[in-house]
């Protein structure tokens, strides 16, 4: 985890090695969630909630266990329960933890206007800085995971910030420590990466779960919170995530390429009309008043 | 075009007419009413703190120099609609009143034919047929009535894009670009014409008049209609009094 960025390198009147040299750092975090031992207590969303002190929100019943139909602007952490009837008839019970997805290729950054409403840190998160934000949520119709939710007295956009104030003092997020089943893990990328490979690898060989694999779309570069699900070909089954999610083209191509080539090409009507009169004049109205004795070259 | 319309744009005329004044001297012609001077810098004023918000978003480079004009990134990103707004709303009473003299004619093809004479000013006086507007004046309005209805169709999406949804947002951020690159454009043009390229046209926008040697230089077949005279007659009337003013050894303006 990030805890400090001093590594020492030489030390003088030192004899022998120096420790620590060489090291390499892996510094990108992620969060682990194993859909198939969540048994959807909500424990991460009364965590979500209270460590980032937001105030209550009237919750909507709508004929399932899900506190409410998405996540809102001081709800960012929510349980989507799904009754999926299987081929052979029996039912299936999902539940996915659903919040921001932090990828690698943050659609919502791409897509901000705003200098310095969003950033992503070294170690992968995407934060918010609301004092930057103006409100144009520009961030949701670029996120393919619609997570980013207004707040209408603030004008400000809101989401889960992986608790990036606890892991910039190595802790592990609110939701991790709350998990009571330990379907929720913290670590670095790679760490937990491997761990998801290895216990879809045993959902697919000790639980009957053929397709068992883990959901860290490359489509935006992967995601620094991943999911063990008993079926990747279908992640739509689980609340809707999307099996292929994209950036749109407006927030990428156009934004990124097209916009201020086509800026600077309108501006350059601005010294065209310039040298045109330089070059050409005026057109007085005739005749001029001014007599003649012109001669044009 | 009804009848109602007209109706509506001649008592607008009237009335507003009946509180100005406009000073037409003997030598000038009435071009642009009080009513119509009036709306034209008021889409103008909203035009440019449209333009000026919009573009304090449209990229990065421009935000910091933009956003402080209007206090700041949110308080652009709040009145830049109301701006937008603004300008549809004058501009809606400007394209009645113009609807008349603005319709596209087989004259403005013409026109636009030989615009390259027009833009490389070889002419010392536009032809004949040009009316009230020319054909590029006309191609602006259009401009501007095709954009205003891209910007609203594509802008109210993008004020409320919880009720559109995520693909109309990112599909109207392109289209709504586009037509702010447009009227960028159209609008540097339009005020280099307004200004340097044709001097005394300014002053129709502000002070209502036009002398008649700009009217039958510039728009002969409105200088017939406003005068009952002939436009090519006039202007050689006009540079035969000059020569004899000045003396004998003036050639007197060529072709």
């Amino acid at each position: 985890m990030p805890s400090g960025t001093l590594q020492v390198r030489q030390i003088s009147g030192h004899s022998g090695s120096v420790p620590g040299a060489g090291v390499q750092r892996e510094e990108e975090v992620c969060k682990y969630i194993d859909v198939t031992t969540c048994i959807g207590c909500k424990a991460c969303e009364v965590a979500c909630v209270e460590w980032n002190d937001m105030p209550f929100q009237q919750t909507t019943f709508d004929n399932t266990y899900q506190t409410m139909p998405s996540t809102s602007w001081n709800f960012w952490n929510l349980i989507k329960f799904n009754e999926h009837p299987r081929e052979d008839g029996t039912l299936q019970w999902l539940m996915r933890k659903d919040q921001c997805m932090h990828c690698e290729d943050p659609g919502c950054l791409r897509a901000c206007p705003a200098d310095g409403a969003i950033v992503q840190y070294t170690n992968g998160i995407v934060d918010f800085q609301q004092e930057n934000c103006i409100g144009c949520q520009y961030c949701a119709s670029g996120c393919p995971f619609d997570i980013p939710k207004f707040n209408a007295l603030t004008k400000k956009v809101y989401k889960c910030t992986l608790c990036s104030d606890r892991v910039g003092q190595g802790l592990e997020p609110a939701c991790i420590k709350a998990c009571p089943t330990g379907c929720l893990k913290f670590g670095t990328k790679l760490d937990m990466k491997g761990l998801a490979e290895s216990r879809a690898r045993q959902v697919r060989e000790h639980s009957g779960f053929p397709n068992a694999g883990v959901y860290d779309p490359s489509s935006i570069g992967g995601t620094h919170v991943i999911y063990v699900l008993h079926d990747v070909t279908k992640p739509e089954l689980y609340g809707g995530l999307p099996s292929n999610p994209q950036i749109p083209a407006a927030f990428t191509l156009w934004k990124r390429f097209a916009k201020p080539i086509a800026l600077l090409l309108g501006l350059f009507a601005a010294p065209a009309a310039f040298f045109h009169y330089v070059a050409e004049g005026p057109k007085e109205a005739q005749p001029p008043e001014r007599p003649s004795r012109e001669v044009r070259r | 075009m009804s009848t109602a319309v007209e109706r509506f744009d001649e008592g607008a005329r009237e009335r507003f007419g009946a509180h100005a004044r406009t000073i037409v001297h003997d030598d000038e012609l009435l071009r642009h009413p009080v009513y119509t001077r009036i709306l034209h810098w008021s889409v103008a004023g909203f035009f440019i703190l449209a333009l000026l918000s919009g573009f304090a978003i449209y990229t990065p480079w421009l935000y910091r120099v933009l956003t402080p004009i209007f206090g700041g990134g949110p308080m652009t990103r709040l009145l830049h609609p109301w701006f937008s707004l603004g300008f549809v709303a004058c501009f809606v009473f400007q394209l009645l009143n113009w609807l008349q003299p603005m319709t596209w004619t087989r004259d403005d093809t013409r026109w636009m034919r030989r615009i390259r004479e027009y833009v490389a000013n070889t002419e010392r006086r536009e032809p004949d047929y040009v009316d009230f507007f020319n054909g590029g004046q006309k191609l602006y309005f259009w401009a501007i009535v095709g954009s205003a209805m891209l910007f609203l169709v594509t802008g109210i999406p993008m004020w409320f894009p919880r009720t559109f949804g995520r693909s109309m947002v990112s599909i109207g951020y392109v289209l709504h670009d586009i037509a702010a690159l447009v009227m960028l454009v159209g609008f540097i043009v339009h005020v280099y014409e307004g200004t340097a390229a044709m001097p005394g046209t300014l002053h129709s926008m502000t002070r209502g008049t036009v002398e008649k040697r700009w009217a039958w230089t510039h728009h002969p077949a409105w200088y017939r209609r406003a005068t009952g005279r002939d436009a090519r007659a006039d202007y050689d009337d006009a540079v035969r009094q000059q020569a004899a003013r000045t003396s004998g050894a003036d050639r007197g303006p060529g072709s």
